[in-house]
Order: structure tokens, then C-alpha cells, then sequence
């Protein structure tokens, strides 16, 4: 049996009455009693908590860093200002995607990583074949995340935390919580407004009693955390990304600042800068069924009136705040306007279905105050 | 009336020479919040053990098969509109499918009330 590593708070989850299931080799939170369904409308009306420390936090220091890690991803990094966030992603030199990652810039020398668990010895070794041997890396294990999502979740954390009320949509801030050093940053990956915060497991039960405590908030397993990203168009890594997507294919040129979409030099660049000049031969859409009822699951083949394959649903399902199927997938470029009506291959039968805007529900993220 | 269960977790209420089918409580709570159900066609003929329906949850679709030999009567056309009723009322309200039954020896190698009852106590 594989071994599975346990989140400093696994007893603090069992108290409050989680079912685990085995996620990126950690026994993860998967549900609470409130239920998948429960937890995701509680999220989106009020706070959802989240335990995401098996996610994998890295701090990258040394001289050159930023141009260094400009190699690696194709976000523009050096224009950021100190404690701004962004999203890009760890390329390869076929135009392919390793992982999904935030980057914090701290400093002109020392820049904050969170990755995903299930990449994160990967994505380590990654970055150490790549570096420069003048940088060094600290893999901040010893440290919990927990994510703070939802509309009144700024109301909330601010109480306990006064900074909170000040920080916009991907800025963090390193600042102290009762003492406690944390690393607050205001981002997530459910669409709405909220934090991540990174604590020291020693001080991380204290810190999520304080939440609980909070009456806006309810803990939310991996279950609704699907549900929650999903709805709200954003890609999980190892099903809408993968080594053999790149990031013009899964829609995100947005996260592909204008500098290096004409400069380049980072790995893949050639190949990236070309799709978004020529075109990509599949692109990534939402995909609804025409009954509207159907979810159409992982996997789910995607056929023309022809019968020919034309893609697949690589993550798909119920949306609760949706209250409908939710799913995105890859489809033939020339089949991804939104409209294009396509078959789904359910249980042997091909189902109506079209495409659509990735983004089911609206994020509300809070980018100025 | 007798009522009986199977080992993939439905129940199966006989009434003369045709049934009810439906989920039990203990699998809509394994299954969490329903949100879809595909029910089969009037006049499908199944044999024991079909894929007859396809229940959706929250978290994935699981297939309900046909507990005994025999030709479908009539769906649960309520669930489509409200799937949910699943979960609120699964052993009444939340029926799937009647048949009719082609032969009820097969009856006799489903589970009784307390023969399902540890059943499921084994497998938690």
C-alpha cells in the first residue's frame, strides 16, 4: 500500500465529521456532513473553508530570481510590484503544461510558489534541474494553507485580521495573526472573493478554531471544491491541463501578459507564440447538454453529426448554484464557437449537446475597493 | 406485500406478479445529493441483474439494475422534474420503476429485510 501522508489537522477534520478520500497521496477532507451540494451554495451565499495544505509552497530567493523564473513560465514577472500575484503556468518545451501555479513576488529577489500537491515533487525537481545554482529553494512543508472563500469571507477575515479588508484580488501580504507569522493573500480557486492563508502547522488548529468560531463559516471538502471551480470555468490540473495541452489550447492567453506574447524565452515559447499567431488545432469550451439535465462526466467522448470524434469532457458535472450539468472540455478549433452543436457520448447513446462559455456562474472577485 | 433487497442496494416491494423498484436509504446516503435519474423506457424487457436506470449525484452517476427478470411498467416520471425526492423519501415517493415479473423464483436469492440490514452493517 501506498503511503499517504495526513494533514497536520486530520483530527481536527474528524471532529468535524469529515469523510477523507485518498487525494495527490494525502487523505484529504472529501465531504462534511453539510454534503457536496450543502457545502458549495453555503460557499456561494456565505464563507466555505478549505484545508489545501497538501498543495505545495515554495519560496524561490536569490540574485536574478525573477528573471529566472521568467524562463519557466510565460506570465510577464518583472513589472509585478511587491506583493502581487499571478497565475501562470510551468511550460515545457513542446508548448506542454507541468502544472498551474501562483507566483507572489516579495521582493526583487525572493518570489512565494504554490503549486499543485499532486505536481509538487515534480515540479520541484523541475525547478531545481532549471534554476541557476545561485538560487535557493525552500519547500515550506512544515506549513498549512487554508483557503477562506466566499461573498462575506472579506467581512469575516477581517475581524481577525484587519489587513484582510485592505488587500484587492491577487495581492498577499505577509503580516501576523495572534502572534503567529502568516502569509495572507487574498485569491482562491472557488470564483468568489476570499484568502488563502498560510500558517505553521503547530499554530494551524488554533487558527482554524478561530474560523470555525466564525458564524459566517462552514468547512468544505474536495467534493464541492470541484463543483466550485468548475462552475466557474477554471481548469484543474491533471484533467483541463496536462502535459500535452498548452496554454493557448486551454483558452489562456489571458494570463500571457503582452511582453512575452512577442519577446518569449521561456520553454515552449516557440511553439506558444506560434498558436497564438496561427491558431491551435483544439481549443478548451464549455460544453452544456441540450436537455439540460444530463451531466456529462470526465471523459466523455465528443462526437460531429458524422459520428467522428471530435473531442472529449476532461472535467464535468453537477453545478448546485448552476442548478445544471456543468462542463468544459476540448473540442476541433473549428467546432469551438459557442453554439456549435455537437454529440456527447452517454452510456452509448450520442446526447445533443453545445458549446458554451467555460464560465457557468460569474466570478466576483473583488479587484479595487 | 413483501419487500426485498438486493446486494447493489435497491428494494424491490412485490405486490402479486408485479413490483416497485427504488433505492435504498442507505444508498442515496452513500450517493449524496441526486441530481439526475434515467429512467427506462415502458415495455423494456430486462433480464436480472440489466442496466436498467442511471442514478446521478453531486458526486458521479451509478447505474440501478434490474433486480429480477422482467418487462418494465412504468416509470417514476416525478424524478425527472424532481430527482431530489431520491434522497427526501427514497423508499416510497422516490420509486425508480414497476415491472412485471417474469419469474419469481428469483425472488428467493434477494435479501430479506435483516439479511440486508447486515449487509450493509458488513460492508461500512
Amino acid at each position: 500500500m501506498t503511503h499517504l501522508y495526513s494533514l497536520a489537522l486530520e483530527s481536527f477534520h474528524t471532529e468535524q465529521g469529515a469523510k477523507f478520500a485518498q487525494f495527490a497521496g494525502y487523505k484529504m477532507p472529501i465531504q462534511y456532513p453539510l454534503g457536496v451540494k450543502g457545502e458549495h451554495l453555503r460557499t456561494r451565499e456565505s464563507v466555505g473553508l478549505f484545508d489545501v495544505s497538501h498543495m505545495g509552497q515554495l519560496l524561490v530567493e536569490g540574485p536574478g530570481i525573477t528573471e529566472a523564473l521568467e524562463t519557466l513560465v510565460p506570465a510577464a514577472l518583472q513589472e509585478m510590484v511587491p506583493g502581487q500575484i499571478r497565475y501562470s503556468q510551468l511550460t515545457l518545451n513542446n508548448g506542454g503544461i507541468l502544472d498551474d501555479l501562483m507566483l507572489t513576488r516579495w521582493n526583487d529577489t525572493r518570489w512565494g510558489l504554490v503549486v499543485n500537491g499532486a505536481c509538487k515533487h515534480v515540479d520541484m525537481d523541475h525547478l531545481k534541474a532549471l534554476l541557476p545554482d545561485s538560487i535557493q529553494m525552500t519547500y515550506l512543508d512544515a506549513h498549512a494553507l487554508i483557503a477562506v472563500q466566499g461573498p462575506r469571507a472579506r467581512d469575516a477575515l477581517t475581524r481577525m485580521m484587519p489587513e484582510a479588508g485592505d488587500l484587492v484580488f491577487m495581492h498577499a501580504v505577509q503580516t501576523t495573526w495572534n502572534g503567529h507569522p502568516i502569509t495572507l493573500s487574498c485569491s482562491g480557486y472557488t470564483g468568489e472573493d476570499g484568502y488563502e492563508i498560510s500558517i505553521a502547522n503547530t499554530e494551524a488548529q488554533e487558527f482554524a478554531e478561530a474560523l470555525t468560531a466564525l458564524e459566517e463559516t462552514t468547512w468544505v471538502g474536495l467534493g464541492a471544491r470541484n463543483s466550485l471551480r468548475l462552475e466557474t470555468g477554471l481548469c484543474l490540473y491533471g484533467n483541463d491541463l496536462t502535459t500535452k495541452t498548452t496554454p493557448i489550447e486551454a483558452d489562456l492567453l489571458w494570463s500571457i501578459q503582452k511582453r512575452r506574447r512577442t519577446d518569449g524565452g521561456f520553454l515552449g515559447a516557440d511553439i506558444i507564440l506560434q498558436q497564438i499567431n496561427d491558431g491551435v488545432p483544439r481549443k478548451r469550451v464549455g460544453i452544456a447538454p441540450a436537455d439540460g439535465r444530463t451531466p456529462l462526466r470526465d471523459h466523455t467522448i465528443i462526437k460531429n453529426s458524422a459520428g467522428d470524434e471530435v473531442g472529449e469532457i476532461t472535467s464535468g458535472g453537477f453545478g448546485p448554484s448552476f442548478e445544471g450539468p456543468v462542463a468544459m472540455g476540448y473540442v476541433t478549433q473549428n467546432l469551438s464557437t459557442p453554439g456549435t452543436e455537437l454529440f456527447a457520448e452517454v452510456r452509448g447513446k450520442p446526447l445533443p449537446c453545445a458549446v458554451c462559455d467555460p464560465i457557468f456562474v460569474q466570478q466576483r472577485y473583488v479587484r479595487s475597493l | 406485500m413483501t419487500v426485498k433487497y438486493t446486494r447493489e442496494h435497491e428494494w424491490i416491494r412485490i405486490e402479486g406478479d408485479s413490483a416497485t423498484v427504488g433505492i435504498t436509504f442507505y444508498a442515496q446516503e452513500q450517493l449524496g445529493d441526486v441530481v439526475f435519474v434515467e429512467l427506462p423506457e415502458a415495455d423494456t424487457y430486462a433480464d436480472q441483474g440489466a442496466e436498467v436506470a442511471v442514478v446521478e449525484s453531486v458526486k458521479a452517476a451509478s447505474d440501478i439494475y434490474a433486480p429480477v427478470t422482467g418487462t418494465i411498467i412504468e416509470s417514476n416520471n416525478e424524478l425527472s422534474e424532481r430527482p431530489e425526492l431520491v434522497n427526501e423519501d427514497p423508499e416510497n415517493d422516490g420509486w425508480f420503476f414497476k415491472m412485471h415479473l417474469s419469474d419469481s423464483s428469483e425472488l428467493d436469492n434477494l435479501l430479506d429485510k435483516a439479511d440486508y440490514q447486515t449487509f450493509i452493517q458488513e460492508e461500512l
